[in-house]
């Protein structure tokens, strides 16, 4: 659905984007994870044609961009930093006028359209107040209705779940999994990693321009080495597993071990009673952390 | 999206305030000369203003003297300064350029955009004024009433048919809709270097107060005849007999000029600007 190869911007003198080699493929939920200011924002907007690149080549729905790009523009829905509308017209009017302008749908189905998408994101209900009067999350619920007015097949979002409140964010990742299930690519950027974790199925970890990481979820996951053991006996299991034990909390203990396999063997057959036995994971956030350096808004001291 | 674009115009209110105010200008200098009665030195004040005080069919073209130097010019930097960069501070536009809208096509429906609030400012103006200079001063000697406008007479003293008027106040209409389209080009081109839509008007209003200033000015009468402003008022040029065409024709010679070049600039500027904000 996406592909960059070689995908660098510079503004002036920084390089916001960096050699990045994107893969988005059909039927993902692909999650661009990225400290502020790594370059993602610039990334989406080069997607979409917005933002010329300096170098390198972007393949969308299977067109060049931005050479063809209106010609996939139409299939794309997408929401670029923030929603935007005349604070003057209220929010089905924006839509309308949205919607009248670019190409492809008749002038009949309009209100209908309009209506489906307000339904969607959970605005059926907004009368004819003006955009200004809107909340934050209102607003973001109209630029989300407005991805999806042409019903599309890739969905681009840049930070969708800025500004709701938690039932919120729920709500939109319930329809954003949803609409994946009718077959849209969903292509989201977000430093949030709990939205990213509970949504993605793939993940790209950008740094400083560049894209640091690109996998499967699950793949990057991957088993620290510990095992997390719960018993009712601690004290005999900490006898038993003598210096392997890392940490200890109530009746939790982390082992450096392997295999839980053979570690339940080993404990079962001590007579030390488990209630519980799981393999540590590596957490998503340390997944990123890993792989970035430094917080783009953090300014340290010159020397 | 033409039609996307008039139907923002006029769901603004400002669209109306600002043809509110254009009216209420000419609105107010005629009620001071229907009560008072003074009419400006000849060759000081506005032109026609002395003309309207014996005949009000006139005032329409009274008006337009009185808001084309600075009222209209002022707004018409202000719409087109919007234009783009109102577009951009409100996150519209890359929503519009993803919709997808093509650059160009955005930019056209833009200039269509200001030429209609020109047309439907003037228009508002030339009929308030109408009405104002026929309530407030009459129709002059004849009393035949308001179907049938009388002759008036033209600044050099030669009566025009009526025909012959509404002939030469579309002419007026053209020319003023053509200096302003310069105006708009060189906001509309500003408007597409900057975000900020008070940066492009007043960026304009600089280029075109520093033209005044210039026209004015013997020392620099080299380039007089290139400066934006120098052939606004050639309209009244309209209400000679014969009409005196050479600066009409060199005003609306300048104004294209200004246009295809600064609007050809808002266009390679447009079509290969990063929408970065």
């Amino acid at each position: 659905m996406i592909t960059t190869r070689d995908l660098t911007k510079r503004f002036g003198r920084t390089v916001a984007v960096d050699g990045v080699d994107l893969h988005v493929r059909e039927g993902d939920r692909y999650g661009l994870l990225g400290p502020n200011g790594s370059g993602k924002t610039t990334l989406v907007r080069m997607l979409l044609g917005l933002v010329f690149a300096t170098r390198g080549e972007i393949e969308v729905l299977g067109q060049p961009v931005p050479k063809r790009v209106r010609e996939v523009l139409p299939s794309i829905g997408a929401m670029v930093e923030g929603p935007g509308a005349y604070p003057n017209l209220s929010g089905r009017t924006n839509l309308a006028l949205f919607d009248a302008a670019g190409p492809g749908g008749s002038r009949r189905d309009r209100r209908k359209r309009v209506d489906e998408a307000l339904e969607r994101v959970g605005l059926a209900g907004i009368d004819r107040r003006p955009v200004r009067a809107y909340s934050l999350g209102m607003r973001q619920r109209l630029g989300l209705a407005g991805a999806l007015l042409r019903t599309p097949r890739l969905l681009i979002l840049d930070e969708p779940t800025n500004g709701l409140d938690p039932r919120g964010i729920r709500e939109i990742r319930d329809l954003l999994a949803e609409l994946n299930g009718e077959g849209a690519t969903v292509f989201l950027s977000s430093h949030l990693l709990a939205e990213v974790d509970a949504l993605c199925t793939r993940v790209g970890v950008m740094d400083r321009g560049r894209l640091v990481v690109q996998d499967e979820l699950d793949d990057l996951r991957t088993p620290t080495g510990r095992v997390t053991v719960g018993t009712p006996t601690p004290e005999r299991a900490l006898a038993l597993l003598d210096g392997r034990v890392e940490n200890h909390q109530g009746q939790f203990l982390t082992v450096r071990h392997d295999d839980p396999g053979t570690l339940n063997a080993e404990l079962v057959a001590a007579g030390v009673t488990v209630t519980a036995l799981a393999v540590e994971r590596r957490t998503l956030e340390q997944v990123v952390l890993d792989a970035t350096t430094t917080s783009a808004d953090r300014v340290e001291a010159g020397r | 999206m033409i039609r996307v674009e008039l139907a923002k115009l006029f769901r603004r209110p400002r669209t109306y305030v600002i043809a509110g105010l254009l009216c209420a200008l000419p609105f107010t200098v005629a009620v001071f000369l229907a009560t008072t009665r003074i009419p400006p030195p000849p060759g000081q004040g506005g032109a026609f203003l002395s003309a309207v005080l014996s005949n009000g069919t006139l005032y329409p073209a009274a008006a337009m003297a009185l808001v084309l130097p600075v009222f209209l010019p002022v707004s018409v930097a202000v719409l087109a300064g919007d234009s783009v960069a109102g577009e951009a501070s409100t996150g519209t536009l890359r929503y519009l350029l993803i919709r997808p809208v093509g650059r160009s096509r955005l930019l056209v429906a833009k200039l269509v955009s200001l030429v209609t609030f020109v047309l439907f400012a003037i228009m508002t103006v030339l009929i308030t004024s109408y009405v104002t200079g026929l309530v407030l001063f009459g129709v002059g000697t004849s009393a035949a009433g308001v179907t049938l406008p009388p002759d008036v007479t033209s600044l050099s003293g030669v009566t025009i048919s009526p025909a012959g008027l509404v002939l030469r106040l579309l002419g007026t209409v053209a020319y003023i809709v053509i200096s302003m389209l310069g105006v708009a080009a060189i906001a509309l081109f500003l408007s597409t270097v900057t975000d900020s839509a008070l940066g492009a008007a007043m960026g304009a209003l600089a280029v075109l107060v520093t033209s005044q200033v210039l026209v004015t000015l013997d020392a620099a009468a080299a380039i007089r005849p290139y400066l934006p402003t120098r052939y606004w008022l050639a309209w009244v040029d309209f209400f000679r007999e014969p009409v005196l065409w050479r600066d009409i024709e060199r005003g609306a010679g300048i104004q294209l000029v200004y246009l295809v070049v600064l609007l050809g600039a808002a266009w390679a500027n447009f079509l290969t600007k990063d929408i970065a904000n």
